[in-house]
C-alpha cells in the first residue's frame, strides 16, 4: 500500500489543528484573566463609612469608594422640594434607564434614602469624568466658565463634555451623558451614618 | 529565499566573502537598497516615511533610556519622571526627545498619509502596503495613548478614564470590558503597570514588525510617484525602470538632506519650546493623578484632537452613547477601505478634475477645525462646528465612489514629469 490515502491525512491534519487550537486556548486563559481584578484589588473594594450629620446645609464631602468619587450632600430643604418642578426638562426623571438600588428608584425625584441628604458617584456617565458641583440655583453662579442659564435648578455640571445634572443626578435632555448619575448601595442611620457599598448598615454595638 | 547550493553562492573573498557564503548580506543590500529603483520625480512629500522611521528609531532609543530610570507604579510613577527632569544626568533631554517625538511621529505620519491621498499611493497593487501603514497608524494611537498614561499626571489619569470608559458603552459585554483593562475597579497601579507592559514591550515589538512588512510591500511592488503612473512599463535593456534611479546612493542623500532639516526643527522645539504652549505637554499634567478632581477642561494631545471632536459632536441616544464611539472608531477603520472607494481611473491629484481637488481641501480643512474643536470646550460654536466637520469627514469618504468615478480626467503621461 503505497499510495497516499489524502481523506485519511486530511483528517489527521484538522484533527491536529483542531487539538492545537484547544490547547491554545487553554493556555491563553490564565494570561487572558491575569487581567481580572486581584485578590487584593477585590478586598480593596469594601465598604466606606462616612458621618453625614456634620455637614450644614448645603455642604458636600467626596469620599472615596472602591476608588471612585462619592459625593454626600446636605441639601437645602427648598431645593428639594422643588425637584419635581423640572421633569419635563429631563432625560430620564423617573430614573427607568439609570442604574440605582431598587429603593433610590422608588423614591422618585430626590433619589435617596433621606430626602435632605443625596449620594451619588462623582463618575459622569458620560465618560467617567468627575462632575462639579453647582449647586446655587439660577445664574449666580459660572462653572469652569460656562454660563449654566437663568433657570438653574441647582446640579452639576461636568466640565469634560458639558454634561449638566440636576441636583439628584438627573441629567438634561440632549446632553452628552446617557443616564443619570448612578447612586451606589448604601444605607442611612437615623443619626445619618452613612455606610457606602452595603444595602443594611452592619449592625452594630454603638 | 529557497536555499542555494554552496556552488551557486558568492565566491567573493575576505570577510565579506565569507558573509555572503553565510548570509545574504550583498544581495540583500544590491536588492533593498543599491539596485532598489525608486520613481526619480519623488518630491518634498516623499520625505515623510523616512522622517517616520527617524522618529521610530528616536522612540525606540530614548524610551529604553527613559525605562532605566522610570518606576511603573501608582505610587512612584509622578515622581519618578520629576527624578529624570531634575536629576538624572540629561535626564530633561532625553525626556523631552521623547515627549517631542510622539507629537513629531504624527505630524510626519499625518503628512505621509496626506502624501498616499494626493498621489493615490493607497490604490491597487499597494493595497495592502496600504493597510500596513493603516495597522501602524492604529498601534501608534495605542502606543501614544498609553505613554500619555504613564507619567501619571492629572491628565493621564483622567485621559485614561475617559479613554477606557469608551470601551464601556459597548452593549452588554462593557462594563466587564472596562474591568478587564483596568484590573480594578477604577484606574489603578494595576492599570498604570500593564500600560506600562504594553508600552515598552508589546506594542513596540508589534509596531516593529508592521514597519518591516510595510517596507517588504513597498519593495515588492515599488513606490508610487508624484505623477501616480508605474514606472516599470519603460525598462532599458537591463531591465531597470528608465524613470527610476537606485535608492543608494540618489535618495539616501536626498533623505539625509531632509532629516537634517527635520532635526534642526526638531531640536528647536526640544530646546526652546518642549511643551509647544500646552500642546505636546497639557500643563494639568504637571499635577500628580488626582482620582477625586477632574482637570477644569479635558482635552487629549492635539493628534487625538480631530478624533476625540468627533466622539463629543454625536449625542447619545436611546440610553447609550456608543453611537460618538462608533463614530470615531469608524474615522479611522474607513482609512482601510481608503483603495476600494477611490474608484478614479488616475491615481494622482495632478491628472484629476476639480471635485477630487474641493473633497481634499475640504477633508483637510474639516480635520484641522475638528483638531481645534476637540482642544477647545465643548461650548458656543464648536459643537455645532464639530457636528458639520464631522460629516464633512465621512462625506469625503463615504461619496469617493461617485465623485472620483463620474469626473473627467486629464490624460496621464507615458513617462514621469518634471525631471531634468
Amino acid at each position: 500500500m503505497d499510495e497516499v490515502d489524502h481523506g485519511r491525512r486530511r483528517l489527521l491534519t484538522a484533527a491536529t489543528a483542531g487539538m492545537g487550537a484547544l490547547g491554545v486556548a487553554f493556555v491563553a486563559t490564565p494570561f487572558i484573566e491575569s487581567w481580572l481584578p486581584s485578590a487584593r484589588a477585590k478586598a480593596l473594594g469594601a465598604p466606606v463609612q462616612v458621618d453625614a450629620s456634620k455637614l450644614e446645609a448645603g455642604q458636600m464631602v467626596k469620599v472615596v469608594w472602591r476608588g471612585q468619587p462619592v459625593y454626600v450632600i446636605h441639601r437645602v430643604k427648598t431645593t428639594v422640594d422643588e425637584l419635581g418642578g423640572h421633569d419635563d426638562r429631563l432625560a430620564d426623571p423617573k430614573s427607568e434607564n439609570s442604574t440605582q438600588p431598587e429603593y433610590i428608584k422608588a423614591s422618585g425625584a430626590v433619589r435617596a434614602r433621606n430626602p435632605e441628604y443625596w449620594i451619588g458617584l462623582a463618575v459622569c456617565t458620560h465618560l467617567g469624568c468627575s462632575p462639579l458641583g453647582a449647586f446655587e440655583p439660577n445664574n449666580a453662579l459660572q462653572v469652569a466658565g460656562t454660563d449654566l442659564g437663568a433657570n438653574w435648578p441647582g446640579g452639576f455640571y461636568c466640565p469634560c463634555h458639558g454634561s449638566k445634572y440636576d441636583i439628584s443626578g438627573r441629567v438634561f435632555k440632549n446632553m452628552p451623558a446617557p443616564k443619570n448619575l448612578t447612586v451606589p448601595p448604601y444605607s442611612i442611620a437615623d443619626n445619618l451614618h452613612v455606610v457606602i457599598g452595603v444595602d443594611d448598615a452592619p449592625k452594630t454595638s454603638s | 529565499m529557497a536555499a542555494r547550493p554552496e556552488s551557486a553562492r558568492p565566491d567573493g573573498g575576505g570577510l565579506l566573502g565569507w558573509i555572503d557564503q553565510r548570509f545574504p548580506l550583498s544581495q540583500l543590500w544590491k536588492s533593498q537598497v543599491s539596485e532598489y529603483y525608486a520613481p526619480k520625480n519623488f518630491n518634498f512629500w516623499y520625505y515623510f516615511g523616512v522622517l517616520s522611521l527617524v522618529v521610530l528609531v528616536n522612540q525606540l532609543v530614548t524610551g529604553i533610556f527613559l525605562t532605566m530610570n522610570y518606576k511603573p507604579s501608582a505610587a512612584e510613577a509622578f515622581s519618578s519622571i520629576e527624578y529624570i527632569m531634575r536629576d538624572v544626568e540629561w535626564g530633561w533631554l532625553i525626556r523631552y526627545m521623547h515627549s517631542t517625538g510622539a507629537s513629531a511621529f504624527f505630524i510626519v505620519i499625518y503628512l505621509h498619509m496626506f502624501r498616499a491621498l494626493l498621489y493615490g499611493s493607497a490604490r491597487k497593487p499597494r493595497e495592502l502596503l496600504w493597510i500596513f501603514g493603516c495597522l501602524i497608524f492604529l498601534l501608534l494611537m495605542a502606543e501614544a495613548f498609553m505613554g500619555y498614561v504613564l507619567p501619571w499626571g492629572n491628565m493621564s489619569y483622567w485621559g485614561a478614564q475617559v479613554i477606557v470608559s469608551l470601551f464601556g458603552s459597548l452593549p452588554w459585554i462593557g462594563s466587564g470590558l472596562v474591568e478587564w483593562i483596568r484590573g480594578d475597579y477604577y484606574i489603578a497601579d494595576a492599570t498604570l503597570n500593564r500600560f506600562f507592559a504594553l508600552h515598552v514591550a508589546a506594542l513596540p515589538l508589534a509596531l516593529v514588525f508592521l514597519v518591516i512588512a510595510h517596507l517588504m510591500a513597498l519593495h515588492e511592488v515599488g513606490s508610487n510617484n508624484p505623477d501616480g503612473i508605474d514606472i516599470h512599463d519603460h525598462v532599458d535593456e537591463k531591465g531597470h525602470p528608465l524613470d527610476g534611479i537606485p535608492f543608494h546612493p540618489y535618495y539616501t542623500v536626498k533623505d539625509m538632506v531632509g532629516i537634517a532639516g527635520f532635526l534642526l526643527l526638531f531640536s528647536a522645539v526640544i530646546f526652546f519650546a518642549p511643551t509647544f504652549g500646552g500642546l505636546f505637554l497639557e500643563s494639568p499634567n504637571f499635577e500628580p493623578a488626582n482620582a477625586l478632581q477632574t482637570p477644569p477642561e479635558i482635552s487629549p494631545v492635539w493628534y487625538f484632537t480631530p478624533f476625540y471632536a468627533m466622539l463629543r459632536a454625536v449625542p447619545s441616544f436611546a440610553g447609550t452613547q456608543v453611537w460618538g464611539v462608533m463614530v470615531m472608531g469608524g474615522a479611522v477603520l474607513i482609512l482601510f477601505f481608503l483603495p476600494w472607494l477611490d474608484r478614479s481611473p488616475v491615481r494622482s491629484i495632478r491628472y484629476r478634475g476639480p471635485i477630487y481637488k474641493i473633497m481634499l481641501g475640504i477633508f483637510v480643512v474639516s480635520f484641522v477645525v475638528l483638531a481645534v474643536c476637540g482642544l477647545k470646550p465643548p461650548a458656543g460654536i464648536y459643537p455645532i462646528l464639530g457636528r458639520v466637520c464631522t460629516i464633512a469627514y465621512f462625506s469625503f469618504f463615504l461619496l469617493m465612489p461617485w465623485y472620483t468615478k463620474y469626473e473627467r480626467v486629464k490624460p496621464v503621461p507615458e513617462r514621469v514629469t518634471g525631471h531634468a
